[in-house]
Formats: structure tokens, sequence, C-alpha cells
């Protein structure tokens, strides 16, 4: 639905020129919720707008349903950008309009005329919950019914791609989650292509399917978002996720010296992640069964669900002689769960007390 | 002796809004697209041409830079030969426009730029074509802007109005001048101020109100 072939964008700065895109490449299909994340500064931001060209590329293709968007004239453009829909963080309405003006204004544009414009904007209007708000001026509402008028307004030319730019961002988390939740329905609904641009990693997990992750004007890392969440390789990747998903060991032995080998006192330490149905297996139960001598202790966990799909972290300490710590690592080995030596570290001794 | 001013006040009160009244409209008529262009050239607006841009922006800053006096009096061929004569009501309202004009156009400019950069993106992610980005955005968006500003164009052109007694164009400023002070009539004088203060907080209070009736922010 939309391909970007080596997207570069430089901009003239009074500091020189400022690389913003440095030759991105991206596929994104019909009907995908497809996520791009970044900091701030990192050209996600530049990247969505080429993609219905408010910022020309410096060089590269966009390729939006079958049609060179770089190749349009003006006119064209303007004709091909009716069926790309966009939401922004800002919202963006017309503050002298009504609700209901701000949801018929793309079709005024078109010439549309208001009866048809009437059979257009009430379904919408439902479809968004703001029935009872059609009168009302964007001042009068929340953040949230400030989105949803957004929303309804990008719905109103029937897009086939709807382009969410940091479109929660300015709101609360249970804001976030209810507009995250009607992007979804509409995504679901309408089989529309959405294109959602944050730095929030609990959108891209709440709502995407794909997730590409930018960094310096280049994609650093992309796939599904569950591959992405449960093995991200590049620090940016790990860095966004850790948000969530904490990295950090347990209290009681965070700050004390990791080593890899034995030390008196200490516990190995391993994280585990559990994926899909694994994720609920007596692992743990079969392992301390099976290999003697093995002492468990059970230091974090957390079970989370990314797209329906059961998601799991422990950090487990293990205790005993070597023979035994090493069967249960072959153990663990053999099994369907993902391991990861942290390494030997002493329980810090106030924790103990 | 109130008898004997008040005809006079109300002629010179109706010659003055004669002048206001005509020089708002033709200097709106131009001044508000003047504003336009000098907002949708500037760099970075969806017009961006910097050469009608600065060369536009020149043109309002040399004119805006003449004392109203001197531009009224150095006009007056162009004067004579647009109304046919250099003295007179409606003669002073040439100048009036002219002065006018780039004070609006600067004044709508100031409006139109608090408009957010946002709307006009969102605007033309929809397919808008620049001049409906500004009938159906920038205009309206700024709307409350543009009438109190407007407003103030008003008050400065009862007050440059009031000069026109020069070249023969009559209103409450001329009467002030020959009967209040070449006369040594102080009533009259008074009479005049009182009619221009009620005059002016009366436009203040039309502009304030219509403004905020029109401001949903």
């Amino acid at each position: 639905m939309i391909k970007l072939i080596g997207i570069e964008k430089t901009y003239d700065s009074p500091s020189g020129k400022v690389h913003a895109l440095k030759g991105i490449d991206l596929n994104i299909a019909r009907g995908e919720i497809y996520g791009i994340i970044g900091l701030s500064g990192a050209g996600k931001s530049t990247l969505v707008r080429c993609i219905n060209m408010l910022e020309r590329p410096t060089a590269g293709k966009v390729i939006v349903d079958g049609q060179d968007m770089t190749t349009l004239t003006e006119s064209q453009l303007r004709e091909a950008r009716k069926s790309i829909g966009m939401i922004f963080q800002h919202f963006n309405l017309l503050s002298s309009a009504t609700v209901y003006d701000n949801i018929a204004f793309p079709l005024k544009l078109y010439g549309m005329n208001a009866n048809d414009i009437g059979k257009k904007v009430r379904p919408l209007l439902e479809l968004v919950g703001l029935s009872d708000k059609a009168q009302q001026y964007p001042s009068q509402l929340s953040g949230g019914q400030k989105q949803r008028v957004g929303i309804a307004r990008a719905l109103a030319s029937d897009p086939k791609i709807l382009l969410c730019d940091e479109a929660t961002s300015a709101l609360d988390p249970q804001t976030t989650k209810s507009i995250l939740d009607l992007i979804k329905v509409i995504n679901q609904n309408l089989s529309l292509t959405v294109v959602v641009i944050t730095h929030e990693m609990q959108v891209i997990k709440q709502l995407c399917d794909k997730v590409a992750v930018i960094s310096e004007g280049v994609i650093a890392e992309r796939g599904s978002v569950l591959d992405v969440f449960t093995n991200p390789r590049h620090d940016i990747t790990k860095e966004f996720i850790s948000v969530l998903l904490s990295n950090e060991l347990p209290a009681a032995f965070r700050g004390n010296e990791i080593s890899q080998d034995r030390t008196p006192g200490s516990l190995l330490l391993l994280r585990l992640i559990f994926l899909g149905e694994r994720a609920d297996d007596p692992v743990l139960a079969k392992m301390i069964r099976t290999c003697k001598g093995v002492e468990c202790t059970m230091l974090f966990g957390n079970l989370d669900e990314i797209h329906g799909v059961p998601f799991g972290r422990f950090i487990i300490g293990l205790s005993g002689d070597d023979s035994a710590i090493n069967s249960a690592l072959n153990f663990l080995g053999g099994q369907d769960v993902r391991v990861e030596v942290i390494g030997y570290v002493r329980r810090n001794s106030a924790a103990v007390e | 002796m109130f008898a004997e001013i008040l005809p006079l006040l109300s002629k010179a009160l109706g010659e003055t809004i004669y002048m206001v009244v005509v020089s708002m409209v033709i200097a709106s008529a131009i001044g508000v697209p003047l504003g336009v262009l000098l907002h949708t050239t500037a760099k970075g607006q969806i017009l961006e041409n910097v050469v009608i841009n600065q060369t536009v922006g020149s043109v309002v800053n040399a004119v805006r830079s003449i004392p109203f006096i001197i531009l009224m009096v150095a006009i007056i061929p162009l004067t004579r030969f647009l109304v046919g004569s250099a003295i007179g009501t409606t003669a002073a309202i040439v100048p009036l426009v002219i002065a006018s004009i780039p004070f609006i156009g600067r004044q709508v400019e100031t409006s139109l730029k608090e408009v957010p950069a946002g709307l006009v993106e969102a605007a033309q992610s929809m397919g808008a074509t620049p001049f409906q980005i500004i009938s159906r955005v920038l205009l309206p968006e700024a709307m409350p802007g543009i009438v109190s500003q407007l407003t103030t164009v008003i008050i400065a052109l009862v007050g440059e109005s009031a000069m026109a007694g020069a070249i023969g164009g009559g209103g409450l400023g001329d009467l002030a001048i020959r009967y209040g002070y070449q006369r040594f009539r102080p009533e009259v004088m008074l009479a005049t101020v009182v009619v221009l203060i009620v005059l002016v907080q009366l436009v203040q209070f039309v502009g304030n109100t219509l403004a905020k009736r029109l401001d949903k922010r």
C-alpha cells in the first residue's frame, strides 16, 4: 500500500545542511497498522509527512497505492491526498468552526452539497461518539474529544490510509487508550492502512502490527511488534522497551558486581523469556524436579500480552553445586524458553537482614 | 448657544463619519488582501515568494513612514486626478485611504500570523488549494483578531480625519481648530472633544463586542 524507496531529506539551516532522513526504505502492507517510533528529532515526523508530500523528499520515491507521489503535479497531489487522512498531536481543528463543521471541512473543500455532507458527517459523529457535541466548538471539548473530531475529519473523505502523527502524545493514559482502541476499530472495520508515529512504546505495543525504529534518520530496526519486543537488537530499541519492561535487576541485587565466575554466597541470575503458549508451561517446576540439587529462587516476574500472545519475563536465581547448576542450564536450554545468563551476583546484605 | 453649536457639530460629525466610513471600506477592500499577500508570500508560507514579499513589504513600510499631514499634501496631484479636486471632504478620502491601506495590511498580517501553522498543514493534508486555505482557514481563524485590528484602524482614521481640515475636508477636527481655537470658542472645542471621545468609545465598544462574539477559542 505504501512503499518508500530510498527516502532522503535535507534541510538548509543557519548552521548548515541538516540530514533529516538518510535513505529510508519501508513497505507497509494494506490493512496493516505500522508503527514508527523514534526520539524527537529522529526524523519520524518528517518521514510521515513524506507519505502525503507535506514534506517533499530530497531523493527517493513514495509509492502510495501504486502511484508515485513524487511525480504528481500540485493538483494531482491534492487529489491523491484525499485518500490519505491525517491526525495530529495538537488536533489542528478550526477553532472558529463547530464539531460538525470541522468534520464537514474536507467535504466542503471538495464542493459536496450540504445534504450529502449531513449524510456523511452524522455517521462519523456516531462512530467517534460525539453525536451530542455536534454544535459545540473545539474549545469546549476535552483533548480526547478533540482527537475524536480529528479522526472523524480524517475519515470524512473515505481515505485508504490514516497517518497518525503523535496522535496521543498530548493525551493522558486513559484517553490514549480509548483513542488507540478507536483507531484499532477503524482499522478493522474500514480495512484502513494506518501509519502511527510515536515516541511511546506503549502505543506501539497496544496498537501496531509492525514497527520500525528510526534513529538519526535511518531505520535501526524493524519487524513485527512481537519480535522486536521480545528480541530487540538495537540499543535504541532496548531503551524504548525498557520504559515498559524494566531490565534492571531486583533491588536486592542492584548495584552489586556481576561476575561470570562463581563467588561465595552468590546466586546465578538468569533472565527467562517465555513466549506464546509456552508462557504457561510449568518449565521451572520441571527443572526443579529434573535437576537434583538445584535451588531456584524467583526474583522477578511479569506476564504480559502482545497482540494476544502471552509474553512472560522472569529473573530467577540458581544455587547449588556446579554440576546441578550446569544440568539446570542444560535443561532450560532444551526448553522452549529464551535464557539469558546474567551472571553470579551477591545479594545485598542489607536486603537479607 | 447650544442651539447654535448643534448644527455645526452635527454637520462636522457627519463629515467625519463620511470620511472614516468611505475610507475604511475602500482601504479594507485593498488592505485585507494586501495583508493576506504579505502573510502568505512570507518564508515558509503557502505562497512563499521572497521577491514579492520584500518588494511589497518595502512599499508598505515607505508609505507608513510618511506623516499623514505630509502625505495629504504630497499626493495632491493624485487626489486631483482621482476625484477631480484637491480640496473638500471627498478629496480628503484619497490620502486617508492611502495611509490606511498599508496600516490595515500590516495589522491583518499580524492577525494571520497568529493562526497556528498546524491548521494550514491539516488543510493541506486534506487537499485544500491555497485559495481555500486563505478563505476557509486563515481568514475565519484570524477573524476575531482582524476585527480588533480594524477597530484600531478606524480609531486611527478618526484621528487622521481631524487633519483633513488642512485641505478643506471639514469634520470634527476642523471644527475644533477653526471655531474652538482660531475664534476663541472654548465651548466648541469642548463639545468637539466630547463628541470625539464618545465616537471613539462607541467604535471600540462595537469592535470589542464583535471580536468577542467571533472568538470561539
